[in-house]
């Protein structure tokens, strides 16, 4: 579909197998790395995320933050997944010495008291405005979401879930774009919203 | 709105999906990788593997299904029964599973679920647990191990808590009362546990009906349902059962 390598960060917390094998699916060349280098010839870049925030802290040291930045301001499009997602934030209280890459300047914040967290199953997106990322899905798309921390509502946001009021569930700007939940678990939604990514050409 | 989710639960056997005829004989029912597939074709929002027979020599045929299956399904599969220790959820994880369940083994060391959570994330860890009542009331619901055999003295609301407090991150609660009855979940006892915790409760056992269900999710509580056997009764798939459910006023993954 793509020409070139679809580059999926492995920054070593937990398994990569189902985000790699739904990037095939839509006909992804997958390269998985933990080196910043091989960045430099990515066509597009995916950083599936599960586990605590202070585990991106691996990110920054291992050089890859930088090296993204500058793959993704030179036009290669970029998907974080869940943690992903918060890690382009400023930071998160899950773990305030841990520094993310602050694309966005606010920061993550758990679910409040008085509801069940993690929020975990099948929730709703509601569209806020024209999304790449989201294109050809019916009205309120149900998707898969696994989280106890969540972003807030930013000019960024695309699509918002609500659990305990609305939070972002997909972010896009340039070519940083993100989601919250799981499109490798979300069915034929999520396969339809990583072919929408592997379709945008950077800008 | 978050929905309530109905979760397929496949017994497996030495790589094959077995149901049980009047609770003692198995008999085949398949390919666990065709089922799962059927499954989520069905409108099914997980699906669960149990491994209830988990011997060791058994065991590369229950990793090469959870291969099979999770090459083909888009989503979540959780693999439960024989997890002793991280090696064993390690195998499959990398068989590509997204959970797994414990249950006797967390017994005999809690710091299993702990140990699974730190190295691949709290949303990974179920925790099942298999209660039953001791007296009339729920509280009273004690915590059995080893397929429902052993009886453990800690009560259900406690090992909750402390699975919680460990790292689960959610509880698959089975009532030896009512499995295998088809006269409705135990509503009371997942209420009464659903209350204590703050991570999701998953119901399991003595659906018969679709109305069942309904009664799980209002007066029990739960977050989400296991459906095993009542797709041998005359319920073709998760999806009929949702479209009933939403009559309910129940929030469901529709269109699905």
């Amino acid at each position: 579909m793509s020409a070139g390598k679809t580059v999926v960060i492995d920054y070593q917390t937990g398994n990569l197998n189902s985000a790699c094998k739904s990037l095939r699916a839509v006909g992804a060349d997958v390269l998985v790395t933990q080196r910043p280098e091989d960045l430099k010839h990515a066509a597009r870049i995916v950083l599936p995320g599960v586990g605590h925030f202070a585990s991106t802290d691996r990110l920054m040291t291992s050089g890859i933050g930088d090296a993204l930045r500058e793959r993704v301001s030179h036009g290669v499009p970029f998907l974080g997944i869940c943690v992903g997602l918060q890690w382009l934030f400023a930071g998160s209280t899950e773990a305030l010495d841990t520094h993310g890459l602050a694309v966005f300047p606010e920061l993550c914040e758990h679910f409040p008291a008085g509801i069940k967290s993690p929020h975990v199953g099948w929730n709703s997106l509601d569209l806020v405005r024209d999304s790449r990322l989201l294109h050809k899905l019916p009205t309120a798309p149900y998707v898969y979401f696994t989280h106890s921390y969540r972003a807030p509502v930013t000019d960024a946001t695309v699509a918002v879930t609500n659990y305990g009021g609305p939070f972002s569930a997909v972010i896009e700007r340039d070519n940083w774009m993100a989601v919250q939940f799981h499109p490798e678990k979300s069915g034929a939604v999520g396969l339809q919203i990583l072919e929408n990514f592997m379709k945008v050409s950077g800008c | 709105m978050l929905t309530r989710r109905i979760i397929a639960c496949l017994d497996v056997s030495a790589g094959r999906v077995v149901k049980g005829v009047q609770f003692v004989d198995l008999v085949d029912a398949g390919d666990p990788a065709e089922l799962s597939m059927r499954h989520a074709a069905g409108g099914a929002d997980e699906i669960v593997f149990l491994d209830i027979t988990a011997t060791h020599e058994k065991r590369a045929l229950l990793l090469d299904a959870v291969r099979r299956a999770a090459d083909r399904i888009y989503i979540p599969l959780t693999v439960g029964g024989g997890i002793r220790s991280l090696e064993d959820a390690m195998l499959v994880f990398d068989a590509g599973a997204d959970k797994v369940s414990v249950n006797s083994a967390a017994l005999s060391r809690p710091e299993l679920i702990t140990e699974i959570g730190s190295r691949f994330g709290e949303q990974a860890v179920v925790v099942a647990i298999d209660g039953r009542r001791k007296s009339g009331r729920p509280e009273s619901a004690e915590v059995y191990v080893s397929g429902g055999r052993k009886a453990t003295g800690l009560r259900v609301l406690d090992w909750a808590q402390e699975t919680e407090a460990r790292g689960a991150g959610e509880i698959l609660l089975t009532s030896m009362d009512s499995d295998g009855m088809r006269n409705g979940f135990d509503c009371e006892l997942t209420a009464a546990v659903s209350a204590v915790v703050q991570i999701p409760v998953i119901a399991s056992g003595g659906a018969g009906n679709v109305r069942h269900f309904a009664d799980v999710f209002t007066l029990g509580a739960a977050d989400a349902a296991l459906a095993a056997s009542i797709f041998h009764f005359g319920i073709s798939d998760a999806r009929t059962m949702k479209e009933e459910l939403v009559t309910f006023g129940l929030p469901m993954r529709l269109p699905c």
